[in-house]
């Protein structure tokens, strides 16, 4: 939760924006000239519950 | 997991430990005990006649031709589909073959032997670019090319071979890294080395000064002459890795045109396949992705060591040639290998990018918890049998391979 005050100052100041996940949303501040840096992420064994466990399992 | 990360550590040092050498050309029929008359390697994971993609059904009927067991193609394909002709995959009898990945009883296989652990694997002799068998050709003039480096070029390479005492592949291969190749799209540099390594012995003990000059002429004209022996080399190299119990690392990465193979070392020889995908990329002038089949071939054998789409780093022009982006964007490849990865070659490096080591060992636990597909530069062929290739690209392996295999590993070592 941010309190009025750091809503207004991070509307206000110049945004430095490191996105996680999917790039669209990366693509579209870079395409305002918003600096942003990317993390390409994804959920481990593409967010399935079983495979996770097992490779949690085998030491990923 | 204890037992996991031990075993991983001997994958990794037979891995790294292998010794290739390039020690001579033999008729497959002398070299592979159960290959029999009217029998056909391919490539990629067991397939029948009636799920095979076009051009492997092209190159099928065309080496059925060349061997004399059917008149015409039209004969060859009626006894292939009769049940004429038994099939099996390369991979089952120490062997690789690029795309459709023939091998019968006269081809003469390239031999190379890993001086560490003894074993020798095998792979038919590069037969240029454009209308060729492994694509798929199958008229007069790719039989007639066959039938010269049946009758030609392999018995001269192989009593060069064996009269120079081979050629050791791991230093060659290293100076083919600095010179810009990743050896899977891009050979020119290491063609280019096996060549200069060769023609002295080639010329020594021929008698015949224009078959000389037309066998050194073809090497030196095919630039993508070396792949065949990287690929006898990855094979040799990974033999040795596979029953490892435990352990996680992809021993073989292999595609027949309608399936996607891996065969993981801690679950022995059992294939792990999915559909083959589409490879993206550039096409030659006149064809389109319309015209494209999906992938294919043994040659993923290339990128199980580490090299060709893993080492994409060493080779920014082929970065362009296989329509992968920009020549900078060569390194992020490299780089987003090493994340499925369980170590670096130290003997392999990457000039431009620090000398880091191509990243080698692929770990399926890493491949499937990242989401991160291994990344294969590629020819592509046509669709239909009998034009050849038509581009080169990029594909991904599909994700369904790794899942099986992390499924399987797991019951093999206890875990649910």
């Amino acid at each position: 939760m941010t309190s009025d005050t750091d809503q207004s100052s991070l509307l206000g100041g110049k945004l430095s924006v490191i996105n996680v996940g999917l790039d669209k949303f990366a693509t579209e501040l870079a395409d305002h000239d918003v600096p942003v840096v990317h993390l390409d992420w994804k959920p481990p064994a593409g967010g399935d519950p079983e495979l996770a466990a097992l490779l949690s399992k085998m030491g990923t | 997991m204890e037992l996991i990360e031990k075993a991983n550590k001997e994958a990794i040092r037979r891995m790294l430990g292998a010794e290739p050498v390039l020690i001579d050309v033999v008729p497959a029929g002398e070299i592979v005990p159960d290959l029999k008359d009217k029998m056909i390697l391919h490539a990629g994971p067991p397939v029948e006649w009636n799920h095979m993609c076009g051009p492997m059904q092209g190159a099928i009927a065309g080496i059925t031709v060349f061997e004399g067991w059917a008149d015409d193609l039209e004969q060859a394909a009626s006894m292939a589909a009769g049940g004429g002709i038994t099939f099996d995959a390369n991979h089952h009898h120490d062997a690789v073959g690029p795309m459709t990945g023939m091998t019968t009883v006269s081809q003469p296989m390239l031999v190379v032997e890993n001086r560490t652990t003894g074993n020798r694997a095998y792979c038919a002799i590069n037969e240029g670019l454009g209308k060729v068998m492994r694509f798929g050709g199958n008229d007069a003039e790719v039989l007639n090319r066959l039938a010269w480096i049946r009758d030609v070029l392999g018995p001269a390479m192989g009593k060069a071979l064996r009269d120079m005492g081979g050629i050791e592949l791991k230093p060659l291969i290293a100076r083919g890294l600095s010179m810009g190749d990743e050896m899977h799209q891009r050979n020119v540099a290491c063609s280019g080395l096996v060549l200069r390594a060769i023609a002295a012995a080639m010329a020594k003990i021929s008698d015949d000064s224009t078959a000389l000059s037309e066998a050194l002429a073809f090497i030196s004209a095919n630039d993508q002459f070396h792949l065949n022996i990287a690929m006898a080399m990855g094979k040799a190299i990974m033999d040795p890795v596979r029953d490892i119990k435990g352990s996680s690392i992809i021993t073989a990465m292999s595609r027949n045109g309608t399936d996607f193979g891996i065969r993981v070392s801690g679950t022995g020889d059992e294939w792990f396949t999915a559909p083959v995908e589409m490879p993206e990329g550039l096409y030659f002038a006149g064809y389109t992705e319309a015209d494209a089949n999906p992938d294919m071939g043994d040659s993923t054998i290339v990128e199980t060591i580490g090299l060709g789409g893993f080492a994409m780093g060493a080779s920014p022009a082929v970065a362009g040639f296989v329509g992968a982006g920009a020549a900078s964007e060569a390194a992020n490849y490299t780089h987003r290998m090493s994340e499925i990865c369980a170590a670096e070659n130290p003997e392999w490096t990457i000039p431009s990018m620090d000398y880091l080591g191509v990243p080698s060992g692929i770990d399926v636990r890493l491949v499937v918890d990242s989401g991160i597909a291994p990344t294969i530069n590629t020819g592509i062929a046509h669709r239909e049998p009998g034009i050849g290739q038509v581009g080169a690209g990029v594909v991904r392996a599909p994700m369904a391979c790794f899942e099986q295999a992390v499924r399987r590993l797991a019951e093999k070592v206890g875990i649910s």
